[in-house]
C-alpha cells in the first residue's frame, strides 16, 4: 500500500422497543407465537382499519434521545415509505422522514487517544415488518405478521467513526444506554439491536468523504468488526488498482467473511415518502417532556460514580458489574437485602462470570435471584456451608435459581456443627493415619492438609474446614 | 299506511308506536328492489337473508324496550367502502371482488347499536373514484329520477338507493363531493359533516386527509338524527374529535332572521348551467326574504381547489391502494413470480380511473417532483383553509350551488376526465378545509332532473347549516 488511508463510518442501529404491544395497534410484541396469533386488522393491514401511536414507543424514543443528548422535535410527524414487499402488509412502512422525532445528539466513547464524541444525526421511530417463512418443499411462501408493526427506533449515527473498534464502542455504549433506559433488550443475536454500517475510506487529509457502500446482515459484533474490516481492505484495493468504488448496498456473509453486492445506487427504489395523513403530528408538551426526564434512571457513568463512593469494591468489578444493567440491578438489591458488597461482588466477579463464560450466556440471562444470592451469601456467614458446598449450591441456583436456604436442608448439606461428632471423626481419622500423623508430629506442616481432606471427606463435605483444622491440631 | 313514502324519523316513530315492525319496514324495502333494482342497480349486495334476520332481532329489542331511539328499526343502505363484518365489502372493485371484512365500520356499528337495519351494500365509483358510479366494476347505476341519466357518483348507489325507495336513508363518503354531489343528482339531502366528526375506521381509504362518512337521506330533520347517531370520538381513529356538540337534532329551527349567508361570486360564474344558477338564486332569495342577510362576496383561490384536491386525493390514494396486491386479500391473478403476480393483479384488478389516479398520485410524490406538485398542493390546501376562514368572520354560511349542471346523460362523462374532474369545481373545497357542507334540493331543471343547493359551514357549525337547510326546505314546501 503506497498511500495512507483513513476509513469512515457511520451507522444506522435498528432497535426494538420493549412495549408490550405493537406501535399502532394492541396486538402483543411477545416473541414466538404460532403464525399470524399476534395480528389484528390494523398490523396486517386490513382495507378500512387506521393506526393509532402506542404512547409508550415515543415515551421511550423520547427517553432515549436525551439520554443521548438530542434536541426533541416538539412537532413531529410520521411519514409513509412505499414500497411493495410481502412482508409489509400495507405495502409502505410508517417511518418518520421530515421530521423525525430526535435530530443533533452525541454519545461519547473511549478510545485510546482519549474521549470521543461520535454524534447522532437522528432517531426516528418506525414500524417492523412481517416475516417471510420460504417452504421449499411446496415450493411456496408464506407470510407471519406477528412482527408486523413491532416498534423500532433508528439511530443514524454521522460519519463520525474511524474504526472497528470505535465502531465497536459506540454499539457498546449505545446498548448501554438503552438497556440502562429499559427501552430494549439490545439483543444482536435475535435481531432486537441490528446494525448496517456506511464506510467509506480517503486518502489521509483529505477532508472530502469518499464513496460509501452500506453493509447489511451483521448480527454480532464480531461479524461487525470483520465486516468493516473486509470492506476497508476492499476499497482501498479498488482505489489502489485505479478503480472506483460504486454506492451499493452490500450484503455482508460472515461464514465466507466477505460480501456481496444486493442493490446499487442506480437500482434504488423511490419510496415517495409522504407524510401519513392517517395518524396527526405528534406535539410534545413541556410536561410529557418534564416526565420523561424527570422518570430518566441513572445511567451507567452515573451508577459508576456511585458506587465508587457508597461501595468498597475494585475499580475493575464496578466495570464489570455496571457493564450489564441487569448484573446491576442483582448486585444493588442483593446488597439491599443485607449482604456485604465485597462479598457479592465476588459472586459475580468469580462463579457468575465463571458459569456464564462456560455456557456461553449473556449477563442479560442471569436467572437467579437477588434474594436467594443473599440467601446463599447468609449461609457463608453464619458458616452453615463451606464454600465447596456453597459453589455447589450457587452451581444449582446459576441453573434453577433455587432457595438455597431449603435446598441445603433437604439435601442435608449443612455443615456439621456437633462438635462431638466432628470430635469423633477426627480421632478416626487420627487413627487410621499413622504415618501422616507422624510426618506431621515430625514437623511436616504440610501432611496436616491431607489429614484435612480425608476429614472433610468423611463428613461428606459437610465440616467447617476452620474448626476440622483446629481440632485436629489440639488432637494432635 | 304507504311505508315507503315515509322519511326515516317517520318511519322509526311508526316502529316505535307499535304502527308497523322493523320487519314489514324491511320487507317493503326489499320488495320495493325486488321491482326496481334490475333498473336502477343501486345495490352490489342485497343481503336479503341477513336484512331480515337483522330486522326480526331488533324488532324484538325495540319490543322489550331495549331500542328506543328514533332509527330503531329503520333499514339502511351502506355505501360498498364501508367495511361490513361477514358481509362481501367490494369498494366497486374487481380487486376485492370476493373480500369479506372480519369487522365493520365504526359508523355501521354506531347504526347498529341505535337499531338501524342493514339492508345490504350500495354501488359506487371503483374506490370512490369517479363522479358518476359509471366506474364501477358492477355495472352502473341509473339515476331514479330519469334512468338515462346517471345518478352521480362516487356515492352514487346511496343517493340512489334513497331517490329510489329502495331504503329508508344511506351512508355514504364524500371525499371531494361524493356525498353532495349525487344527492343534487337524485333530488335528495346529503351532508359531509366536519372532518373528524365521523370515524373513518372501517371506511376503505381513497383520500384519508379528506374522506367523510355522511347520510344521504329523505330530508333534513333524517340527516340531522342520523349524523347525531353516527358521529363519535372513536379512539382507533386517531384523526376523530371529541365534540361535546352533536346534539345536532337541536339545530331543526324554522328561522333564519339575521343569519348572514355569503356568495361567492366565482360560485355563480362561468361554467354554471343557467337554470342551475336561477334555481340557486331563488334559494337565496327566499332565505333573504325570510330574514337572512345575503350578499355576494368574493371567495379567492377558487380555481385553484381542483389541481390541489386531485393532487393531494391521487397522492393519497396512490399508497392507499398499494395494498390491494393478491397476496392477503381479494382478486389474485395468476402469474409467474412475485413481481409479475403484483403487476398482473394490479392490472387486472383495478378500473382505467382508479389506475388514472394511482399513476397521477405516484407521479407527484416520486422524488424530484415532491415539492413541486404534493407540497404545493399543501400549500394551496392551507391557504383555502385561510379564505374561507375570512369568510366565515363575516358569514355564518356559504350558499352554492352543488354541481355545474344537473345530472349528465350515461356515457357521456368518462371520455373527457379533465372535463368530470371540472365538475367537482363547487365541492372539492370544502373537503380540502375539513369544513361541513350540505346539499338539498332546490328545484329542477327543464328536464326534470333535480337541482341541488349547497350551504357550506365553517369547522364544527353543523348546527348552523342544518338550521339554515331546515328553514329553507319547511319555506321551500309551503311555497310549493
Amino acid at each position: 500500500m503506497s498511500k495512507e488511508y483513513e476509513t469512515v463510518i457511520g451507522l444506522e442501529v435498528h432497535v426494538e422497543l420493549a412495549t408490550k404491544t405493537k406501535i399502532f395497534c394492541g396486538c402483543s410484541t411477545a416473541f414466538g407465537g404460532s403464525p399470524n396469533s399476534h395480528t389484528c386488522p390494523v398490523c396486517t393491514g386490513m382495507p378500512g382499519s387506521l393506526p393509532v401511536l402506542n404512547k409508550k414507543v415515543l415515551e421511550y424514543a423520547v427517553a432515549v434521545g436525551l439520554a443521548a443528548n438530542c434536541r426533541i422535535t416538539r412537532y413531529c410527524k410520521f411519514d409513509r415509505k412505499n414500497y411493495f414487499y410481502p412482508d409489509n402488509p400495507q405495502n409502505y412502512q410508517i417511518s418518520q422522514l421530515y421530521l423525525p422525532i430526535c435530530t443533533d445528539g452525541w454519545v461519547e466513547i473511549e478510545t485510546p487517544e482519549g474521549q470521543k464524541k461520535i454524534g447522532i444525526h437522528e432517531i426516528h421511530m418506525e414500524e417492523d415488518a412481517g416475516k417471510l417463512i420460504h417452504d421449499e418443499w411446496e415450493d411456496r411462501t408464506l407470510v407471519d405478521y406477528n412482527r408486523s408493526g413491532v416498534p423500532l427506533i433508528e439511530i443514524v449515527s454521522e460519519p463520525d467513526m474511524r474504526s472497528a473498534d470505535e465502531v465497536i464502542s459506540y454499539l457498546e455504549k449505545l446498548r448501554l444506554i438503552i438497556q440502562y433506559l429499559g427501552a430494549s433488550d439490545c439483543k444482536l443475536q435475535e435481531g432486537s439491536m441490528r446494525a448496517d454500517v456506511n464506510l467509506s475510506v480517503r486518502e489521509k487529509g483529505e477532508t472530502a468523504f469518499g464513496t460509501r457502500t452500506e453493509m447489511k446482515n451483521l448480527n454480532s459484533f464480531r461479524a461487525i468488526a470483520r465486516a468493516i474490516e473486509g470492506e476497508k481492505n476492499r476499497q482501498i484495493d479498488l482505489l489502489e488498482s485505479g478503480e472506483k468504488v460504486v454506492q451499493e448496498t452490500r450484503r455482508w456473509d460472515d461464514a465466507k467473511e466477505t460480501s456481496y453486492p444486493m442493490r446499487s445506487k442506480e437500482d434504488a427504489q423511490d419510496y415517495r415518502y409522504f407524510p401519513d395523513p392517517d395518524l396527526v403530528p405528534v406535539s410534545i408538551s413541556d410536561a410529557f417532556l418534564e416526565e420523561i426526564r424527570a422518570k430518566q434512571p441513572e445511567l451507567r457513568t452515573e451508577k459508576m460514580k456511585r458506587y465508587r463512593e457508597e461501595y468498597d469494591i475494585p475499580e475493575y468489578d464496578i466495570e464489570i458489574i455496571t457493564g450489564s444493567k441487569h448484573m446491576a440491578d442483582i448486585f444493588e438489591a442483593t446488597v439491599s437485602l443485607g449482604a456485604q458488597p465485597k462479598k457479592v461482588s465476588n459472586w459475580l466477579m468469580g462463579e457468575t462470570l465463571r458459569l456464564l463464560k462456560e455456557k456461553e450466556m449473556d449477563p442479560e440471562e442471569i436467572r437467579f435471584s437477588p434474594e436467594h444470592l443473599a440467601g446463599l451469601i447468609a449461609l457463608t456467614e453464619e458458616k452453615a456451608v463451606n464454600s465447596t458446598v456453597a459453589k455447589e449450591v450457587f452451581g444449582v441456583m446459576f441453573e434453577e435459581d433455587i432457595d438455597p436456604q431449603r435446598y441445603v436442608e433437604e439435601k442435608g448439606l449443612k455443615t456439621v456443627s456437633d462438635e462431638g461428632a466432628l470430635r469423633r471423626t477426627v480421632e478416626e481419622v487420627i487413627a487410621a493415619n499413622p504415618q501422616s500423623v507422624q510426618d506431621y508430629r515430625n514437623g511436616k506442616e504440610k501432611a496436616i492438609g491431607f489429614l484435612v481432606g480425608q476429614t472433610m471427606k468423611a463428613m461428606k463435605g459437610k465440616a467447617d474446614p476452620g474448626s476440622v483444622n483446629r481440632l485436629l491440631k489440639e488432637l494432635l | 299506511m304507504e311505508l315507503l313514502s315515509l322519511s326515516a324519523v317517520e318511519l322509526g316513530a311508526a316502529v316505535k308506536e307499535g304502527k308497523t315492525t322493523a320487519v314489514e319496514a324491511m320487507r317493503a324495502v326489499l320488495d320495493r328492489i325486488e321491482q326496481t333494482e334490475e333498473l336502477y342497480h343501486c345495490y352490489v349486495t342485497v343481503d336479503r337473508d341477513g336484512a331480515l334476520a337483522r330486522a326480526k332481532e331488533v324488532q324484538k329489542k325495540i319490543e322489550a324496550g331495549e331500542l328506543t331511539g328514533p332509527l330503531a328499526g329503520v333499514p339502511v343502505a351502506v355505501k360498498d367502502n364501508l367495511c361490513t363484518e361477514g358481509i362481501l365489502t367490494t369498494c366497486a372493485s374487481r380487486i376485492l371482488e370476493n373480500f369479506v371484512p372480519t369487522f365493520s365500520a365504526e359508523a355501521v356499528l354506531n347504526l347498529e347499536r341505535a337499531g338501524a337495519v342493514l339492508i345490504g351494500k350500495t354501488n359506487m365509483d371503483e374506490f370512490a373514484m369517479g363522479s358518476t358510479t359509471e366506474t364501477s366494476a358492477y355495472g352502473v347505476t341509473r339515476n331514479p329520477r330519469n334512468p338515462n341519466h346517471v345518478p352521480g357518483g362516487s356515492s352514487g348507489g346511496s343517493a340512489a338507493a334513497v331517490a329510489a325507495g329502495e331504503c329508508f336513508f344511506a351512508l355514504g363518503s364524500d371525499t371531494g363531493g361524493s356525498i353532495r354531489q349525487p344527492a343534487a343528482f337524485c333530488g335528495v339531502v346529503g351532508m359531509k359533516p366536519t372532518y373528524g366528526t365521523v370515524s373513518r375506521y372501517g371506511l376503505v381509504a381513497y383520500g384519508s386527509s379528506l374522506d367523510q362518512i355522511g347520510p344521504l337521506c329523505r330530508n333534513v330533520e333524517d340527516c340531522a338524527v342520523i349524523l347525531e347517531v353516527i358521529a363519535s370520538h372513536d379512539k382507533k381513529d386517531s384523526t376523530s374529535v371529541a365534540r361535546s356538540d352533536t346534539d345536532f337534532t337541536s339545530a331543526l329551527v324554522k328561522d333564519v332572521s339575521g343569519m348572514r349567508i355569503g356568495i361567492p361570486r366565482d360560485y355563480l360564474g362561468e361554467g354554471l348551467d343557467p337554470e342551475v344558477k336561477a334555481a340557486v338564486r331563488k334559494a337565496a332569495a327566499l332565505l333573504e326574504k325570510n330574514g337572512a342577510v345575503v350578499e355576494e362576496f368574493d371567495l379567492s383561490l377558487v380555481d385553484y381547489a381542483i389541481p390541489a384536491y386531485y393532487t393531494i386525493a391521487s397522492a393519497e390514494a396512490s399508497s392507499n391502494l398499494e395494498r390491494f396486491d393478491g397476496i392477503k386479500y381479494g382478486f389474485r391473478a395468476e402469474a409467474e413470480g412475485l413481481h409479475q403476480m403484483y403487476k398482473k393483479t394490479r392490472s387486472q384488478g383495478f378500473g382505467p380511473e382508479v389506475k388514472r389516479r394511482i399513476m397521477l398520485g405516484s407521479f407527484v410524490l416520486s422524488s424530484g417532483y415532491y415539492d413541486a406538485y404534493y407540497l404545493k398542493a399543501l400549500r394551496v390546501k392551507a391557504m383555502i383553509k385561510k379564505a374561507f376562514d375570512d369568510a366565515f368572520a363575516k358569514y355564518d354560511c356559504i350558499l352554492g350551488p352543488a354541481a355545474p349542471t344537473t345530472a349528465p346523460e350515461l356515457g357521456k362523462s368518462l371520455a373527457d376526465p379533465i372535463k368530470m374532474y371540472l365538475g367537482d369545481i363547487y365541492t372539492v373545497s370544502v373537503n380540502l378545509a375539513g369544513l361541513p357542507g350540505i346539499c338539498l334540493p332546490c328545484g329542477e331543471d327543464s328536464k326534470g332532473l333535480p337541482i341541488g343547493l349547497q350551504l357550506i359551514g365553517d369547522c364544527f357549525q353543523e348546527k348552523k347549516l342544518l338550521q339554515a337547510a331546515y328553514t329553507y326546505e319547511q319555506l321551500s314546501d309551503s311555497e310549493s
